[in-house]
């Protein structure tokens, strides 16, 4: 079936605005998050109802044309990177908040629903939905499901998997499945912890039931600066080994403080090497107590100045910064680049001396947060697209930070996805056996393939010319073949 | 004698299952066999082989301030349990042992978690990483020892629960927490759909709430915290004090409490937890908030008009317990959802000699 015999079809059945095929209208939807990679499409389609959406599978299916869902395409590993020739399938019109039931602290959404527009949604009955990725402002729950999202409370309030009790999930050839359920488990295997995380690969998220989250009814933070390290990252260990678990414990390097500070004066130390803001929630005389007992591990951690939120203004004030470490690497960097992996906390100090090193040998800046608690590493590598060579060396920067996370124990990607940006480095942190593994889970949902193509899993083909490559260190022995 | 080095057990487990892989014969896996009652019968179960998963034991590695322990699966649930609390941690998951025997490759297998589930998560929500045999005799490694890993599909939770039928589990590294520094157990009368609601209401306030059991008009519940937030939610919610509170949730947690005792058939019930009182004849003992409802009989039950209840609360029904070996024991599956499953059961156990029928007379 050619493009435009697609869009006919389709159009028998969804209004005309519904299916894009003009270059210029395709251009919006040539990345996500991860920029670098662009590709239009051959089609966007826009269904609006859950029986679209199977249709349009189930045409796509008996023609052999790949698919590829997105929810608000801010996603960092180019997950919702389209294919040329198959359908952009857009989630973003099913928005509607389908159900909030405050009794049962559960919400019914459809997928293209905003993170923060379900939290919104149950502010009436004191209820959130814990997951608070720092997009969240934009991207959808049915991405979130598609890539387990964190946020910085997830030490505390688990991740995605954790905050989800049931979904509808359309498969490429156009049924209905109905995985987990209204109670707190459901018969045979965990396939919705198999759903969650698997990046598109396996079905198009219809319909999400998430659990909600009584508000704590107080939250404070401590922030306390550093001059070595080292010694902020005992810090969190010693928290930890006191039997505190924070609502939140965040690390940003002195380079990211200097790049935020500028951005939100939050009146970050600007000596310290690393700042740590630790946050306690719960009940007030709860948090009364774990603050005073945070207060005295970081001093008795050697912190340099500890400072505790007084207010509700200055606890968001405090934390301003963290969330602002992205734009305000937009703001010091033309372009950056983030990395995510993760590694055992106790191996930071390594991991981040590694880091320096590596910057200084690229010629480019570095700058680090750190979802500390659960040893989630986000460095940002800073540069400049239009310098030619420039993303090239970035990539490589980033390939052997993460090729780091893997030898310290860790992992190559702890939320963002795999997408294409992380493909090679699967092929490290996997035997081929495993991937034979993860190529059959995916053969047991799609075993033509089509959903999303060429993403989070590679071939054995592909990781056996990437294993080459790397015994030529760093010299691309395929750079004729193409990137995914 | 000697302990035979950890590689050569595995060698040995292996070699067993591609033994049994090439004669198409099928395997018991077992380890303390505390769980034994639980699930179908396996085809041809007297004739069948079994593995005995126990040899391969012992903690590989366990750092109390990464929140993480990596346990062989033949490890005993007491010895694992004992070593968390020498350093103030435990499995957030309470889960039952069933006997002196039970092992953490059981307890991930069968996926079972006890009282405090609904406040802290189940055994699934705890699992970081798997090592395992699958039905070829690979030996395979997924997740890891972090909290977070998004790298691959989640096999390691597709494998907590699967009752031995997709592979052996070798290794299972779990995220564990701090123990609470308090714990009160209160007591109040009340009758059954006040109860719920009371749970349900509770669930949706920021209290430290960690355990319910309404049983008997009555409604016991947990407290577990600092100790400051324990006083302030006993003054907020009252009941009287429980003094051996501990005890009382083994009871539960073990179903060893009265009524679990001399009944033909036991239920589980796994259900929407504000689903207000299930009429059925019989007993029924209330925890998670509501949300799983255990059910008792003396007398034959129309396992039929459970399931439909079960399933109209937005649930499903497990025959736990019963005398009749035969019966069907977990709650049947959608059509489309057992194609998946059947797909899975392949790709993990193409010859099909891992408990099978374990589960599903289908896997
Ligand atoms: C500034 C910024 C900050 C971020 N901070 C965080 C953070 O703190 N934590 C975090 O975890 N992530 C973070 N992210 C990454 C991103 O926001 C998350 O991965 C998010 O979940 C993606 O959602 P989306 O709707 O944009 O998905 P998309 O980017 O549209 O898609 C992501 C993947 O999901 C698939 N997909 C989308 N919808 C569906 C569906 N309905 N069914 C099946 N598959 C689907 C796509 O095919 C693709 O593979 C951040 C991103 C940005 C740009």
């Amino acid at each position: 079936m050619n493009s435009f015999e697609l869009v006919t079809k389709l159009r028998t059945f969804l209004p005309t605005e519904a299916v894009l095929h003009e270059t210029e209208d395709l251009r919006p939807y040539e990345c996500d998050g991860l920029s670098a990679y662009r590709q239009t499409p051959m089609i966007v389609a826009l269904p609006q109802t859950e029986n679209e959406v199977a249709e349009i599978l189930r045409i796509c299916h008996a023609a052999k044309i790949p698919v590829v869902a997105r929810g608000a395409g801010t996603g960092l590993s180019g997950g919702a990177l389209p294919h040329a020739e198959g359908v952009l399938l857009s989630l973003a019109k099913l928005k509607r908040i389908l159900d909030v039931d405050p009794a049962a602290r559960t919400a019914r959404v459809q997928p293209g629903v905003r993170n923060l527009a379900i939290s919104e949604a149950a502010v009436p009955y004191g209820l959130y939905y814990a997951p608070d990725p720092s997009s969240q402002i934009a991207c959808s729950i049915g991405g979130n499901v598609a890539e387990n999202s964190g946020g910085v409370h997830c030490l505390k309030y688990g991740l995605t998997v954790h905050n989800i009790l049931k979904l509808r999930v359309v498969t490429i050839d156009g049924k209905i499945l109905e995985i987990g359920g209204e109670g707190m488990d459901s018969p045979g295997y965990d396939l919705l912890a198999l759903m969650t995380g698997s990046e598109g690969m396996l079905g198009v998220v219809t319909e999400v039931t998430v659990k909600l989250t009584p508000r704590p009814e107080k939250a404070q933070v401590v922030m306390a600066a550093f001059d070595d390290i080292r010694k902020a990252g005992d810090a969190v260990a010693n928290v930890i080994g006191a039997g505190i678990i924070p609502a939140g414990m965040e690390m940003m390097d002195k380079i990211t403080t200097h790049a935020v500070e500028e951005y939100v004066h939050a009146g970050y130390n600007l000596d310290a090497a690393a700042i740590l803001l630790c946050e306690s929630d719960g009940a007030v005389e709860e948090v009364a107590e774990e603050i005073q007992r945070i207060n005295e591990i970081m001093n008795k951690s050697g912190a340099a100045e500890i400072r505790t939120s007084h207010d509700e203004a200055e606890r968001l004030r405090f934390w301003a910064g963290r969330k602002a470490a992205f734009p305000a690497a937009g703001r010091v960097s033309p372009d950056y680049y983030c990395m995510d992996g993760t590694i055992p906390r106790k191996r930071l100090a390594n991991v981040l001396s590694g880091i320096e090193a590596l910057s200084a040998e690229y010629g480019l800046r570095c700058m680090n947060v750190f979802h500390a608690g659960d040893g989630n590493l986000h460095p940002l590598i800073l540069y400049d697209a239009n310098r030619p060579g420039e993303l090239e060396l970035t990539e490589e920067f980033g390939a052997k930070i993460l090729q780091m996370c893997i030898e310290a124990g860790g992992t190559i990607t702890g939320e963002h996805g795999v997408g294409i940006e992380k493909i090679n480095q699967m092929c490290s942190q996997f035997k081929t056996k495993e991937l034979e593994t993860f190529h059959a889970v995916k053969a047991a949902f799609d075993p033509d393939g089509l959903l999303n193509p060429g993403k989070a899993v590679p071939t054995l083909r592909r990781c056996a010319e990437h294993g080459a490559m790397h015994v030529h260190r760093g010299e691309e022995k395929f750079a004729e073949l193409p990137r995914f | 004698m000697i302990d035979p080095r950890p590689s050569d057990i595995i060698d040995h487990f292996a070699d067993i299952i591609r033994a049994a892989a090439g004669h198409k014969s099928p395997l018991r896996i077992r380890s303390g066999g505390s769980k034994d009652f639980y699930g179908s019968r396996i085809a041809g179960q007297k004739d069948c082989r079994i593995l005995d998963a126990t040899a391969y034991a012992g903690i590989v590695d366990y750092e109390p301030t990464e929140l993480v322990v990596t346990v062989r699966a033949g490890t005993l649930l007491t010895e694992l349990e004992m070593e968390l609390r020498k350093h103030d941690q435990m499995l957030a998951f309470e889960p039952p042992h069933f006997g002196s025997a039970a092992t953490l490759g059981g307890c991930v297998a069968t996926g079972l978690s006890g009282p405090r589930r609904a406040f802290a998560g189940a055994v699934r929500d705890f699992v970081l990483g798997v090592r395992m045999l699958d039905g070829r005799g690979d030996d395979l490694s997924f997740g890891g020892q972090v909290m977070k890993n998004v790298a691959g599909y989640d096999v390691s939770r597709l494998m907590t629960g699967s009752m031995g039928t997709l592979g052996l589990l070798l290794e299972v590294s779990l995220k564990v927490l701090p123990l609470p520094a308090m714990e009160m157990t209160l007591r109040m009368s009340m009758k059954e759909a006040e109860a719920i609601s009371k749970m349900n209401l509770w669930a949706g306030k920021p209290l430290p709430v960690s355990a319910t059991c309404f049983c008997n008009d009555e409604l016991t519940f947990r407290l577990s915290g600092a100790e400051p937030a324990v006083r302030a939610a006993h003054a907020k919610l009252g009941g009287e004090e429980i003094v051996e509170g501990v005890s009382f949730w083994e009871s539960v947690r073990e179903q060893t409490h009265a009524f679990f005792q001399s009944q033909k058939s036991l239920w589980r019930l796994s259900i929407k937890s504000t689903t207000p009182p299930l009429s059925l004849p019989g007993k029924q003992l209330i925890e998670w908030g509501g949300a799983l409802r255990w059910y008792a009989s003396d007398a034959d039950v129309d396992a039929k008009a459970v399931r439909g209840g079960a399933a109209n609360a937005g649930g499903h029904a497990t025959l736990f317990r019963s005398p009749d070996l035969c019966a069907t024991v977990f709650h049947p599956l959608a059509p489309e959802v057992m194609k998946i499953h059947q797909r899975l059961k392949e790709k993990f156990d193409p010859m099909g000699i891992l408990n099978p029928g374990r589960m599903y007379p289908e896997l």
